[in-house]
């Protein structure tokens, strides 16, 4: 992905940090955006999702975890917001089936955006967490093209 | 009454006869035919078209085994929400196609009403009301069942459902897939009390549950742990798991019972179903505490709780003798609330 804005290490002491990045991120989201959350099994990728599509519905939105589910979609202001979770895609093409062209017109939240394989579009946002301890975490974030000028700033005072 | 089921809201493809008698005449989930053992059993059907190329076959091979054929039957049921546009679209469309061309009445089953009525097929004495827990991969609720169509929600996750923390923690643990019945093999001979895992929302307020921080915690044990996990850290950490689990399901169940107590002094029992009712040691907690509140502890056999067209076909036999099919016109509903009408878990999200 050609990298076109990217934070430093943003290190994130408790869930309420982890909750006020995602809230200083959602309104810099627009539509046609994708979020890839990376980082392993119980790093908080859900977590991130779930305020993310708070701040940019309701801050009682329900939001369950897509694994099962695969695909849950939530209606905002701002477009509909489709959170999925590809861990347990057994290829690629079966995104499809998820309503993923649809999404593409949404903001997409992609969980374990490496089942994608050559599909992940280069014009997306990554995002990595990564564990430092019980209810720390540590996030990098990176942009491609649609994502210059968008991030500064956004690592907050802390 | 014979009523044709068939399920593909999810991962299953799966086609049944049910009698008004209480008969399963036939009861075919694919992932269980033998021909596909070579996958060991687990094939997720996450594509719609997967469930378009077996459903005719599948629902051809219920009404064989059933001995009857199209014209014996008295009505069509399928899942119609919620769960995967796609795979509902299949099950829906085939059961509208039978249902218009012999002239039979349709229903349109929501998949947790199904799950909620499934007790009533193998359990001839139960009454209404009783209160539910459903708790599998994909859900965790508790519901208080008044009657056919009239379900309240006390409770459901705010993250992860039951048996998605399973799955998880015996993915960190190293234990195989499906997690449930591997981790409940290693817990055996553990010591549960080794590791201090946390009871998610023990003592709070409401039927809530809430197992992502579980799973946050046995990740950390795992990581402190040296590394591969020996065979004795690993039963001890599967039991402290379940044991965790366990302690968590029986606290908010505990405080269900009470609500449900309150609004009906009448009801008959605590019903638990869903695939995670498959622990003992789950299952024997709650059967304690429902035998201590005085309810009789109801759990259906296995496959009866896992997806499958059973509980469809008998959703769809109480719901015609309740007089209530669907037109053909009715809409798969990807979102589809038991209870439309339960307040949001606070700070938090809820399954379907």
């Amino acid at each position: 992905m050609p990298t076109a804005a990217s934070t430093p290490p943003i290190d994130l002491p408790d869930e309420d940090a982890t909750r006020a990045l995602a809230t200083r991120l959602a309104p810099r989201l627009r539509q046609g955006d994708l979020v890839a959350l990376r980082g392993d099994l119980g790093a908080g990728k859900t977590a991130f999702a779930r305020a993310l599509i708070r701040a940019l519905t309701d801050p009682e939105e329900e939001v369950p975890s897509p694994t099962f589910t695969l695909v849950q979609t939530y209606d905002a202001p701002s477009g509909t917001i489709w959170h999925f979770d590809l861990y347990r895609l057994a290829g690629p093409e079966e995104v499809l089936e998820l309503g993923w062209d649809e999404a593409a017109g949404g903001i997409a939240l992609v969980e374990w955006p490496e089942r994608l394989g050559r599909m992940l579009p280069p014009d997306r946002l990554e995002l990595e967490l990564a564990v430092t301890g019980p209810g720390s975490r540590r996030a990098v974030l990176a942009g491609g093209p649609s994502w210059a000028g968008r991030l500064a700033g956004l690592e907050g005072r802390s | 009454m014979l009523v044709l089921g068939i399920e593909t809201s999810c991962d299953e493809t799966a086609a049944s006869v049910v009698s008004d008698g209480r008969e399963i005449l036939s009861n075919l989930v694919l992932s269980q035919l033998e021909e596909h053992a070579p996958y060991g059993g687990v094939v997720p059907e996450i594509a719609a078209r997967a469930h378009l190329d077996h459903l005719d076959g599948l629902v051809g091979r219920a009404l064989a085994e059933a001995g009857i054929d199209l014209g014996d039957l008295d009505g069509v049921a399928a899942t119609g929400g919620p769960g995967l546009i796609g795979g509902v679209l299949v099950g829906v469309m085939t059961a509208k196609a039978i249902a218009s061309v012999r002239r039979l009445p349709f229903v349109a089953v929501n998949h947790l009403e199904a799950h909620a009525l499934t007790a009533r097929l193998t359990d001839p004495e139960l009454r209404f009301p009783y209160l539910l827990l459903l708790v599998s991969g994909g859900h965790c609720q508790l519901l208080a069942v008044e009657g056919v169509g009239r379900y309240r929600r006390l409770g459901t996750t705010i993250d992860d459902a039951a048996g998605e923390a399973f799955d998880k923690a015996a993915k960190l643990m190293g234990l195989g897939y499906p997690g449930g019945p591997a981790l409940e093999r290693a817990a055996q001979g553990g010591d549960p009390a080794r590791f201090d895992l946390p009871r998610p929302m023990k003592g709070r307020p409401g039927c809530d549950f809430s197992f992502s921080g579980l799973k946050t915690a046995v990740r950390l044990a795992v990581d402190s742990l040296p590394a591969p996990l020996s065979d004795a850290d690993r039963s001890d950490l599967a039991a402290s798991f379940q044991q965790a689990v366990a302690d968590s399901l029986a606290d908010r169940c505990k405080r269900a019972i009470a609500a449900f107590r309150a609004e009906h002094p009448d009801g008959t029992a605590l019903v638990v179903a869903g695939g995670v009712a498959a622990n003992a040691a789950i299952r024997q907690r709650l059967r304690l505490l429902a035998e201590r509140a005085g309810l009789r502890f109801v759990a259906p056999p296995l496959r009866l709780c896992t997806d499958n067209a059973a509980m469809v076909a008998w959703a769809g036999v109480e719901r015609l003798r309740a007089g209530s099919a669907d037109g053909l016109d009715f809409a798969p509903r990807p979102r589809w609330p038991l209870d439309p009408a339960a307040r949001p878990a606070r700070g938090a999200g809820v399954k379907a």
